[in-house]
């Protein structure tokens, strides 16, 4: 297994005071928070940062992986020495409530055993209710508007039967519901991690996430599309096509639209008891200019105009 | 494992129609009454209804419930400054979402 450098996952020096390990814990938790955190690892970063933690602000598990030696690499291969905690003995006084469960090999092989009779609540034959376990699923837009079945794969820490955590993956099929929203919750009773002992199974979150979508932009419920439309449409009003989630559709131009003119396809959004709306923003596209005949053109319509665009800015 | 790839499962979507009784809320967060009663009175969360017994939650306060909890476990914050985080947390989110419609 691969040594640990809490030290250097908790950003200290070895001298490092409690206090200051405390503060350090403090703002690395903030920052790593998965409830708070947008960092993409936070859940593994608030993990490890837990655990270097646990040893840390312990002085008695602090004083013995610090006899470890001080020439241990991060990542480097590691065995314990075999009687490497001799002499220690683990109160576990106060300092050893945390979740182990999700903690590493190496935290296991150092402090697995001298651990779990004193600190570890379910050692003495608790029930506990399992950890309410979060995950995050990946629908398309389309997904919203029609409902959809995903499958997902999920990568949990449970606590085997000899008391040790192990990694077990598990693959869940899941309705996605019609009209579903953006960050809204799905809540799976009894699906989250395992209880101890009678105690039953936590609930599992899916936090819905739309995949980004090539042209629709969502808003709550509501659905913007970005259309390009000609200068001559946007000016002398036209009925063009316009794409939606649930197809194709024929759109009303008014005459003398602007450029950022919001249309509105009532109820076209995200479907609901009180469905979200399709908001169509005209984006004026500008024909190119490659061709002699296109430049003449353009330059007709300057003569012909005479339009200065500037004129509100008073140049 | 295999029993669990063939079933599908469905869930309830906690923001939408979804309410809870205290009695249904206390069992859903796993919480006493007297501090679901606290996390009311820091605003936290923010039941339908005058009295307890009348109280209808709204689903999504499950998961701000529980979210504070974390927060008070993990980050040592008391329960009005998990209301705080929760609040700008939200905040925070509607912003980026329209910063993403924005092209951010």
């Amino acid at each position: 297994m691969e040594f640990r450098d809490y030290y250097q996952i908790m950003g200290v020096g070895r001298d490092a005071t409690q206090d200051e390990i405390k503060r350090a814990y403090r703002k690395l938790a903030r920052k790593f928070h998965p409830d708070v955190s947008k960092e993409t690892d936070a859940e593994a970063r608030f993990k490890e940062v837990g655990e270097a933690y646990e040893v840390l602000k312990d002085p008695e598990k602090r004083t013995a992986y610090d006899q470890l030696g001080a020439n241990w690499k991060a990542g480097q291969e590691f065995r314990p020495p075999p009687d490497w905690d001799q002499g220690f003995e683990f109160h576990g006084g106060g300092f050893t409530g945390a979740d182990a469960a999700g903690f590493s090999d190496f935290f296991e092989s150092l402090f697995g055993h001298g651990f779990a009779p004193g600190g570890r609540a379910h050692a003495g034959g608790m029930h506990a209710r399992g950890e309410d376990t979060h995950a995050r699923v990946l629908i398309d837009l389309e997904d919203a508007y029609h409902g959809a079945t995903r499958t997902l794969t999920l990568k949990h820490t449970e606590l085997g039967p000899d008391g040790r955590p192990r990694l077990r993956e598990r693959a869940l099929n899941v309705r996605i519901p019609k009209g579903v929203c953006q960050r809204q919750h799905i809540r799976l009773s009894g699906q989250g991690g395992s209880g101890l002992g009678k105690g039953e199974p936590g609930d599992l979150y899916l936090e819905v996430e739309f995949r980004p979508h090539p042209f629709y932009h969502v808003e709550g419920r509501d659905v913007f599309l970005d259309l390009p439309v000609a200068p001559w449409e946007a000016a002398l009003g036209a009925t063009v096509k316009a794409p939606t989630p649930t197809g194709a559709v024929d759109l009303k131009i008014p005459a003398g639209s602007g450029g950022g003119r919001k249309l509105r396809l009532k109820g076209r959004g995200i479907p609901g008891q009180s469905p979200g709306d399709l908001y169509v923003v005209l984006q004026i596209a500008l024909p190119p200019a490659g061709t002699e005949a296109a430049r003449a053109a353009w330059r007709e319509l300057e003569k012909t105009l005479n339009f200065n665009p500037r004129a509100s800015l008073g140049v | 494992m295999t029993d669990e790839l063939l079933s599908l499962l469905s869930g309830e979507v906690l923001e939408e129609g979804v309410e809870l009784s205290l009695a249904e809320m206390c069992r859903a967060c796993r919480l006493p009454a007297e501090q679901l009663f606290e996390l009311v009175e820091e605003g936290v969360v923010d039941p339908l209804g005058r009295d307890p017994a009348q109280w209808r939650f709204r689903g999504v306060s499950v998961r701000r419930v529980r979210c504070a909890v974390r927060l008070e476990r993990d980050l040592g914050v008391n329960v009005a400054g998990a209301a705080l985080v929760l609040d700008l947390l939200e905040e925070l989110e509607a912003m980026r979402a329209r910063l993403r419609r924005y092209g951010g």
